[in-house]
């Protein structure tokens, strides 16, 4: 028996920044939400005392469970997907109060104007025919300068410490709420060799705050401490900005908000193409429960958004074979065996401070991004930034050793401790694009705890993105030798690295594109979904590419613009708010 | 801030001393033939005897201080116990650096994991059909702990059949030649690829010589010592910035959570 609840203003599904924003921006405006979250309740209080690797970094305790549900992966539209069945395999997804939000490294970056506009500025520049037959290139309906002030409010709501990009001069409204974090060795070593190659370093913009801040809605973040857990952990000293210091508290303070733990979305409810609430589970009891609410707000991140969109038959299935429909395509990813790899350089003289750092400590360049190259002359699209930074080793998941030496035994062994402090990496993270036969549906064979088919993804390489991954590692390469590294590890990109369960990522996007025409895209600008007025879908799931950054920066500004959205419609009692084939001004 | 180079084999008294390695060879053969009580006896008086130059998990300290926390909890048979102690030595030896897996505590660092939720994979999405048998670990048939009891008796028969002798007993070159061929995916293992396994020893032999003390790993934080990691720092915000290299005091989880 399914028992409907009492209708509130807006139901939210996920706790996570995307529908952190949306419960805030509601609740302040004197709205009744209701939050559903799948994972149990957490504060900071948690965090307190959390410095065990082994617990949180190795067996990822902070993360999805995947006992309930997982993902299914092939490469291939003839291939039988598998499920993606432990997270020693990588499966980060967010889970419990606050979601990916609390245990991020809070890296937070702008996307580039060129990224909202990919179609029309590519052919603007080089023509039609620069794309590979099968990529999709798509505009978001939506330009950097419209959204511009929703990044700002992001940043302010976050505190972010950070400087502005040498490179993009003109693109800001405002500053950084706070400064820069501390520099360190390793950030010098960087910033010098690639001031020395005519490069233009600036500093990672972080959520580890540099110094105690308040935002606007009166929510206090401590000053990073520089502890070295961050990265998969809670932070210990309530520094690192999170959707539980930030957003979820203004949220509880307006007295408007109610988050329900333990409580598993599994189906949009609608009627005559309108949303009418929420089916959800709760998981201590089994009982299932209806939550009706004037809009519906599903922030889940990717997966979730894609496939309750797909269980609760909204929208119309992409269909790979022949590019019809659109929910689950414009899959894309910063995946971990090809954007997560780093170039290692190893220095005999010279040792580093490596096991401090701070998540999002570190120094980062767009010399090689989209707007800067040439690609005429290049066998890719897109960019990449390069950066270091230095996030604390912790000892059992860094043991580095160069290329030539064995990963265990007695040569291991005494290299992994020599080189334990002396390393600097440089990572890309570089633009990913759409392929047509990339996507998401539902798997026909595996089901979940409640018995619904997993989501299913299809992903595979191109050209596109190893060579983009080879070109950026020979960057990299330059910079550690100026830098005087001894021994350059490059990894090896081959045709046999392939998308598979270790590349699945944080940082996946796509599934419920965002757009301006229905035909192509499944939500406005307003992540407001295009056959459901009283819907909303906020979230990576709206991004037609995955830009050449950390994407949180983007999550929170589209949120803002789409918690603006929800409030027109709750104000005017619903309706279309971009008009259909125009690109709203905001 | 304390000096702990312990990269300077003249600061730990752990040189290295082959006497200790024929002993554990020796247990090895003990352990590896039919075990009868007799021999278990002599095995264990042995050991006590021993445990001043010993390289077992009895190691090093334990005739000061019993260590209550360490008897089997997960292999049933000490044969098994054996192979493991080999297995994860061979992986991280002892050497001038400091200690290697057995004295930092790595096999009862195992079996404790392999006797709780990790070894059994609650956390995991366990719906069939598998796609076996030659996988990795985590899509495996077999919950970890069987991947352990089939990879190290997979272990010892190949010792068997290359060398005529149990694994735990094999020289070391014996036993690295097998383990270098279990890493390479040649030899079969039922219900998981041999690389597969392999993998699976080598993260959690790095787990237990680098975990938190608390799991019975990192014995007295040697292994954070070797490498000159500090631990549980509340704060580094004071030396991030530091030019040069720092080295500090270690911080367990005990002498750092709140009570
Ligand atoms: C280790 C790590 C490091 C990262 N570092 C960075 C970084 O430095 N910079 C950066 O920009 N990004 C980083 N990210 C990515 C970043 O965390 C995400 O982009 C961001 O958190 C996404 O926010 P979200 O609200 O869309 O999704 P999430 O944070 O994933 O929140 C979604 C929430 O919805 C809940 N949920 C899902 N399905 C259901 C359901 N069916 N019913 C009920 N609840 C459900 C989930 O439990 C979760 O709490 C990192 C991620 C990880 C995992
Ligand atoms: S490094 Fe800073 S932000 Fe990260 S957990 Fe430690 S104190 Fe918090």
């Amino acid at each position: 028996m399914v028992k409907t609840l009492d209708k509130v203003d807006a139901v939210i599904v996920g706790s996570g920044w995307a529908g952190g924003i949306a419960a805030a921006e509601l609740t302040k405006k004197g709205y009744k939400v209701v939050g559903l979250e799948r994972g149990k309740a957490q504060k900071r209080e948690d965090f307190v005392g959390a410095k065990d690797e082994l617990r949180y970094d190795v067996r990822k305790l902070m993360f999805q469970e995947l006992h309930k549900e997982t993902l299914t992966i092939r490469n291939t539209l003839d291939e039988t997907a598998t499920p993606n069945r432990s997270n020693d395999t990588n499966a980060i997804n967010g889970t419990d109060t606050g979601g990916s939000g609390v245990h991020w490294n809070g890296m937070v970056y702008r996307w580039l104007p060129t990224d909202f506009e990919m179609h029309t500025k590519t052919v603007e520049k080089y023509g039609e025919k620069i794309i590979p037959k099968d990529m999709q290139l798509k505009d978001w309906g939506i330009t950097y300068d419209e959204l511009e002030k929703y990044y700002d409010q992001f940043e302010k709501t976050a505190g972010i410490s950070g400087e502005p990009d040498p490179l993009r001069p003109g693109q800001r409204s405002d500053d950084y709420p706070t400064p820069p974090m501390k520099e360190t060795d390793i950030i010098r070593t960087f910033t010098k060799a690639a001031k020395e190659l005519g490069y233009h370093p600036y500093r990672i913009a972080s959520a580890n705050l540099s110094e105690t801040y308040t935002n606007p809605d009166g929510e206090t973040i401590n000053g990073c401490v520089y502890c070295a857990f961050c990265e998969s952990f809670g932070c210990d000293f309530g520094a690192k900005s999170d959707p539980i210091a930030t957003v979820l508290a203004t949220a509880y303070k307006s007295g408007n908000f109610e988050l329900r733990n333990h409580a598993y979305a599994v189906r949009i409810v609608h009627e005559n193409g309108k949303a009418v609430g929420i089916k959800y589970v709760d998981t201590e009891t089994g009982e299932e429960f209806i939550q009706p609410a004037d809009i519906v707000v599903v922030a889940g991140f990717t997966f979730t958004n894609t496939r309750l969109m797909l269980l609760s038959e909204i929208g119309k299935p992409y269909n790979p074979k022949d590019g019809t429909g659109v929910i689950g395509s414009h899959l894309t990813a910063h995946q971990r065996n090809l954007t997560h790899t780093r170039v290692r350089g190893f220095f005999d003289e010279k040792k580093f401070n490596r096991y401090a750092g701070a998540g999002a400590l570190g120094v980062t360049m767009d010399d090689f991004n989209v707007e800067q190259l040439d690609h005429t002359k290049l066998d890719f699209l897109h960019g990449f930034c390069l950066r270091t930074s230095q996030r604390g080793d912790r000892p059992i998941t860094n043991n580095h050793v160069p290329a030539d030496v064995p990963s265990w035994g007695k040569e291991f062994k005494d290299k992994s401790i020599f080189y334990a402090n002396r390393r600097i990496d440089v990572q890309q993270q570089n633009g990913a694009l759409a392929w047509r036969e990339n996507y998401m549906d539902l798997d026909p064979t595996y089901t979940d705890i409640f018995g619904d088919p997993l989501l299913r993804v299809t992903s595979r390489f191109h050209d596109q993105d190893r060579n983009i991954v080879r070109y950026a590692h020979q960057r990299g390469k330059e910079l550690l030798e100026q830098m005087g590294a001894d021994h350059i590890t490059v990894p090896e990109i081959t045709e046999e690295t392939e998308f598979d369960k270790t590349s699945l990522s944080d940082h996946t996007g796509g599934g419920v594109v965002m757009g301006d025409d229905p035909e192509t895209s499944a939500v406005n600008n307003y992540s407001q979904v295009w056959d459901m007025d009283n819907l909303f879908v906020v979230g990576a799931s709206s991004f037609p590419l995955m830009g050449s950054s950390n994407p949180t920066g983007t999550v929170g500004a589209l949120a803002y613009r789409a918690a603006e959205g929800m409030i027109k419609v709750l104000e005017n009692g619903g309706g279309q708010l971009v008009q259909q084939g125009a690109t709203a001004k905001a | 801030m304390a000096d702990h180079n312990s990269n300077n084999p003249k600061n730990t008294n752990e040189v290295s001393d082959p006497g200790r390695r024929s002993f554990v060879k020796n247990t090895g053969i003990a352990v590896g033939g039919v075990a009868g009580g007799a021999l278990l006896g002599g095995l264990f008086s042995n050991r006590s005897k021993n445990d001043s130059n010993s390289n077992s998990t009895a190691g090093k300290g334990s005739d000061k201080e019993k260590r209550y926390e360490e008897a089997r909890m997960y292999f049933t048979r000490l044969a098994d116990f054996a192979i493991l102690e080999q297995a994860v030595e061979r992986i991280f030896p002892e050497d001038d650096n400091g200690p290697g897996a057995i004295e930092l505590g790595v096999p009862y660092y195992i079996d404790k994991q392999l006797a709780g939720p990790y070894g059994s994979n609650v956390g995991d999405y366990r719906q069939g059909p598998f796609i076996g048998p030659k996988v990795a670990a985590a899509d495996s048939s077999l919950d970890r702990g069987q991947i352990f009891i089939n990879g190290l008796r997979a272990m010892d028969a190949e010792s068997q059949k290359r060398f005529d002798t149990n694994f735990a007993k094999a020289t070391e070159d014996q036993q690295i030649e097998i383990m270098t061929d279990f890493a390479d995916d040649k030899v079969e293992v039922k219900g998981i690829s041999s690389k597969g396994f392999f993998s699976l020893l080598r993260s959690t032999t790095l787990e237990g010589a680098y975990c938190d003390p608390l799991y019975g790993g990192n014995r007295d934080m040697k292994g954070w010592k070797m490498k000159e990691y500090p631990g549980a720092i509340s704060s580094y915000a004071h030396m991030i910035e530091e030019d040069e290299f720092v080295k500090m005091d270690q911080v367990s989880l005990t002498d750092y959570q709140p009570k």
